[in-house]
């Protein structure tokens, strides 16, 4: 067994760098704290891809191990009430490691030109580090309470980071949006913890997801409102996880945490928090599968109705930054389906290890995107689609990286979305045919949408850049997205299900070459579409707009689930509820208060005169009140 | 055990009364214009007591059961210790006054002198070594309060403080020769055993309590406590506060817990009221004080309520909890006085209203004050949250909830007190506030480390653990 007790160093190092840069920062130039940053995820990166060597590649075994090479006693409240702090190793951790280590290492360098000279780059490096910390805390625990700590961490360091730029108001508003309805979502996760954790008097992930546990039996009976008290604790931590990967209804904070700064965007809202509540339901996938089947089922379905409803929406934006958020959110449906539909065992268990590999590339060529976006808006100033087009001339390493990215998310062979997709959909085809024909349909959609955004920023008229001609980025810009392109294109040819599977044991599974061409030739027809429409200007994406009417308008404004929120926020929770407590609150609750307040006062006026300074005054008083405390005393005795 | 271990037994006791003996003769050999370099010496000779009596020693009984040492008399008495060297690091700038310079020696060698008798007291194995112990350490307190014996206000606090001392001690006398009457013997095992309740008893035992309840101003036992609070010198003012009634506490608790097991449903009920009262009668004065001396009389007052909320706890719980709040209160008042005592010897001002706007002058002076202030009023994170949530802990576990919800209740009226000081201090504006000034380098210091304790108490949980661990050993 190889000793992977050096594991708790990867997320320590972004910790103590977070602590050096935090606290020192000010003191030096600002560049000094990006260059700890990339250097302490270097180290970070090296390590997690040796864990990935070690653990994947450097034994064959037939059944990959759970390994928990550190679990410390944190808190202790009784003998059966214990909180651990430790590291798990296990494949899909391992996978979660080197995600986040390398998207956050392409983020670190990606920043050093995106966002030089900006006021604050020692305190946004700060931040970086204090994310990639807790993201990697998150990944790495034991057991379910230490993943809500991280859990909450990561959601902190993400609205501190989509608020970076707190000078300006939508920013700020939309950090509070995106902690407010995670932080309500994770109110949910709470209860499903708590509820969870004193059915099986454990937090711990090795308890609860052993198969055939008995851990469950105590429970079977427990019911709440006709539902069993397990199914409650699931699906309301599925609503935790739900609220972190912005799943329908909550995902409104995500298109609006675009205001951060687009390395972050690319780092927290594509590849790794985002994903948090896939990870969380792989985590806990064997509870799902053998004890709470029908919450499998719904999750299946939250994600299959989010990627159709994201999809939809991603057409219409111009923002390209909001384009690539619902584009996140239609995708982590589909990871989300993934899951749903898939078995325990064998090639059962395809769905799952798809929801993962999907996970993976989307990692790659999502975060691609997003830096290929951010290259773009650093250069031309807007995030609008007509400030741009024509700008293949201009950036080609750009250009060629995101075309990269947007053939691998339209499931292209053979780049990497094409592989992981496919599996989705071959896993959804035999379970449920539903989910198949929805993710089917999106599937056509999203390279639909994805290449109009290509012909539009890339082709298309050339707008007239004034004297401020678009060029290409610094290489510490273009180096991350040509490392990222490379793993859109051939990250699929990995053998995932070698690696990630529900049961541990590698999978027999062989790709049908034949049954992939319906899926190609949609996502073909989509590319077909957005060519047609957007290959240079013409009145012909009018004409659409205007066959669709109304419900073209209705999906530009996100179906109005904003407004939907703000109704019932302002006009119900405010409006009707919050007065009247807040009525209670002044008079009520203030007026008792201020009562008890001026009582006091009064009272410590009365008694003044005891101290009078007077020696024989005090002497009796201290000579009668020994003497009452006797007869109390006394009396208590004779009685 | 050899000779050695009995010496090394008494380390505390007689490294003080070294201590003491050597800086008087220090001073008689120091030329008239340089005794100053007195206040020097007695911080390194105290500075290398403290530390030399850390060195742990085996516990054991000496004189025939009239002394015992064991580790949490050891750690009540370091921790008196450190709270003694604090108060001499602030001490300097009070005691540079040109009309102190004939009398430097005298602070020091008194205050040593009266720790010898609360260490005695708090290893008494007896009753008579006990109240030697106590009066050893009252007798030079009076000296003590009227050290600025031409200030009409400090004379006024060392009388009124050796009248009332006397009372105190004589009723506790009194109450020592029922106590023996009813038990026939004066050794703490020796009574424990014949302990039965009996109206001489009770008398012995209310005796006692009120004698301890005068050390440790508990009311109806509290008057002296705010004239010579005010009268004193301010540094003297934190001793009394902190260290004198820490002794008191500790010992208290000790002989109730030993002396006393057998009838504890008795005391409790005598502590009950007491506690209900000190709490509330010390808060209700304590929101009308503007001299700061006075306000931090009444809130050590109505502190000293909150204590015997710990101790009603009773076993080896209450006593951990009682000592680990007395080591935090040792930080935390400290704090607060040594702020009071820079200000007061920059300035003079001595009063709440004279603090406003200092927060513009003097930041950090200001920060270090209502750090105190938080911790004194038992806001989290601070040390003084964490000891206050122990105390009632303690009496909630004994079952005692409406003692716990009146200490609540105290609580949250004292939350306003402290607030008033620290909105004056950041708040209130001022058209003259304090000027910046600069303390001195032993200020400096002790507020450093009161500011320290004030957090790594809190954060430390072996701290507690320890002293808890240390107390089951005996209880």
């Amino acid at each position: 067994m190889v000793d992977f007790s050096y594991t708790f160093l990867i997320p320590l190092i972004p910790l103590v760098v977070f602590l050096i840069t935090g606290l020192l920062g000010m003191k030096w130039k600002p560049m000094v704290s990006g260059i700890i940053g990339t250097v302490g995820l270097l180290i970070a990166w090296l390590l997690s891809l040796y864990t990935g060597y070690e653990y994947f590649l450097a034994h064959t075994v037939e059944h990959y191990q759970t390994i928990i090479p550190i679990n410390m006693l944190w808190l202790s409240f009784t003998n059966s009430l214990q909180i651990h702090m430790g590291v798990l190793i296990d494949p899909i951790s391992v996978l979660m490691l080197i995600v986040v280590t390398t998207i956050s290492l392409m983020a670190h360098m990606y920043s050093l030109g995106y966002m030089k000279g900006e006021t604050g780059f020692a305190r946004y490096y700060a931040f970086l580090s204090l994310f990639t910390f807790s993201m990697l805390g998150l990944v790495l625990s034991t057991n379910i309470f230490q993943m809500y700590i991280f859990w909450e961490l990561v959601g902190a360091s993400s609205f501190l980071l989509i608020g970076f730029y707190y000078t300006k108001p939508s920013a700020v508003a939309a950090a509070k949006k995106a902690f407010i309805v995670t932080r309500f979502a994770d109110f949910g996760f709470l209860v499903g913890i708590l509820v969870l954790s004193f059915l099986t008097r454990t937090f711990d992930f090795s308890k609860l997801t052993e198969p055939g546990t008995t851990i469950f039996a105590s429970s079977a009976g427990v019911t709440f409102m006709g539902v069993s008290a397990l199914s409650w604790a699931m699906s309301l931590i599925f609503i935790g996880g739900a609220g972190k990967s912005a799943m329908f209804p909550f995902h409104i904070w995500l298109p609006d945490a675009m205001e951060g700064p687009t390395p972050v965007s690319s780092l927290i809202h594509a590849a790794t928090m985002v994903v948090a509540g896939v990870y969380l339901v792989a985590r806990l996938f064997p509870i799902y599968h053998f004890q709470t089947p029908q919450v499998l089922i719904m999750i299946g379905y939250v994600g299959g109705f989010t990627s159709l409803f994201a999809a939809i929406i991603a057409m219409t934006q111009f923002d390209i930054k909001r384009v690539l958020a619902y584009s996140t959110l239609s995708q982590i449906g589909y990871m989300m389906v993934g899951l749903g539909v898939s078995g325990f065992g064998g090639d059962h268990g395809l769905g799952y290890m798809a929801g993962m590999f999907h996970l993976f590339t989307h990692s790659m060529f999502k975060a691609l995107l997003f830096l290929g976006a951010g290259s773009i808006i650093h250069a031309v100033h807007s995030n609008e689609m007509k400030d741009m087009g024509g700008l293949r001339k201009y950036m080609p390493i750009t250009h060629i990286t995101f075309l990269t990215a947007c053939l691998a998310i339209s499931g292209v062979p053979p780049f990497a979305g094409f592989f992981s997709k496919d599996e989705i959909l071959a896993a959804a085809l035999e379970s449920n045919k539903l989910l198949y024909w929805t993710e089917y349909i999106t599937a056509g959609l999203t390279s639909f949408y994805i290449f109009r955004l290509y012909f539009r920023i890339f082709w298309g008229k050339n707008t007239d850049y004034g004297h401020h001609t678009p060029h290409e980025s610094p290489w510490v810009m273009t180096v991350p997205l040509i490392f990222l392109a490379l793993g859109s294109a051939f990250g699929g040819w990995i053998p995932f299900h070698d690696f990630v599977t529900p049961d541990l044991a590698p999978m027999v599974h062989k790709m049908e070459w034949l049954d992939t061409i319906p899926s190609v030739l949609i996502g073909l027809v989509g590319i077909f579409a957005a060519w047609y429409l957007y290959k240079k200007e013409s009145s012909r994406p009018k004409a659409v707009v205007d066959f669709l009417g109304n419900l073209h308008t209705w999906a530009y404004h996100k179906f109005y689930i904003d407004e939907i929120y703000l109704f019932i926020t302002r006009k119900i929770m405010f409006g009707m509820i919050a007065t009247g407590i807040a009525w209670f609150d002044r008079h009520i609750v203030d007026g008792f208060m201020f009562g008890v307040a001026d009582v006091t006062m009064a009272l410590s006026g009365k008694i003044k005169k005891f101290q009078s300074g007077n020696l024989q005054e005090y002497a009796f008083v201290y000579v009668a009140g020994a003497l009452a405390l006797v007869l109390t005393l006394l009396y208590v005795f004779v009685k | 055990m050899t000779n050695f271990q009995y010496v090394f037994l008494l380390r505390h006791e007689i490294l003080l009364t070294l201590a003491a003996v050597v800086i008087l003769i220090a001073e008689l050999f120091t030329a008239d214009h340089k005794k100053t370099s007195v206040i020097t010496f007695s911080l390194v000779v105290f500075t290398i007591v403290t530390l030399a009596s850390f060195i742990p020693a085996a516990p054991g009984t000496l004189f025939g059961g009239s002394f015992q040492g064991d580790r949490l008399t050891d750690l009540m008495k370091d921790i008196l210790n450190v709270a003694v060297l604090i108060i001499f690091f602030q001490s300097g700038g009070y005691l540079r006054r040109s009309e102190n310079s004939e009398k430097i020696g005298e602070f020091f060698a008194l205050i040593l002198l009266t720790m010898v008798g609360m260490d005695f007291m708090i290893s008494s194995g007896d009753f008579l070594t006990f109240f030697i112990g106590l009066e050893t350490a009252s007798i030079p307190l009076a000296g003590l309060a009227a050290y600025d014996r031409f200030k009409s206000k400090s004379a006024e606090a060392g009388v009124k403080l050796i009248l009332l001392s006397s009372i105190a001690s004589g009723i506790l006398l009194f109450g020592l020769s029922m106590i023996y009457g009813a038990s026939g013997s004066i050794y703490f095992a020796d009574i424990a055993q014949k302990m039965t309740a009996s109206p001489l008893m009770i008398l012995g035992l209310i005796f006692f309590i009120s004698g301890m309840g005068f050390k440790i101003s508990l009311v109806p036992f509290h008057l002296w406590t705010a004239d010579v609070y005010e009268g004193a010198p301010i540094n003297i003012t934190a001793y009394l506060s902190v260290v004198s009634k820490g002794a008191a506490v500790f010992i208290f608790t000790i002989i109730l817990f030993t002396v006393f097991k057998n009838i504890i449903d008795l005391w409790e009920i005598a502590l009950y009221a007491l506690a209900v009262l000190t709490m509330t009668i010390g808060n209700l004065f304590a929101l009308r004080q503007d001299n700061i001396k006075r306000f931090l009389a009444f809130s050590s007052i109505a502190q000293a309520g909150f204590i015997l909320l710990g101790i009603m706890g009773t076993g080896s719980l209450g006593m951990a909890t009682v000592v680990y709040f007395m080591l935090v209160y040792v930080f935390t008042n400290l704090g607060a006085f040594g702020v009071a005592t820079a200000i007061y010897n920059a300035s003079g001002v001595e009063t709440i209203s004279g603090y406003k706007g200092l927060y513009a002058t003097n930041p950090k002076l200001s920060l270090i004050m209502m750090l105190a202030l938080f911790s004194l009023a038992g806001i989290p994170p601070v040390a003084g949250f964490f000891g206050k949530f122990f105390l009632f802990t303690s009496a909630a576990k004994h079952g005692y909830f409406i003692l716990v919800l009146i200490a609540v209740l105290n609580a949250t009226i004292s939350l306003y007190y402290y607030l008033v000081v620290v909105k004056a201090m950041f708040i209130d504006k001022n058209e003259n506030p304090i000027a910046f000034f600069k303390s001195t380098k032993g200020m400096r210091l002790s507020l450093a480390i009161c500011a320290l304790g004030i957090f790594a108490i809190g954060f430390a949980s072996g701290i507690f653990d320890y002293i808890l661990n240390i107390s089951k050993l005996l209880f």
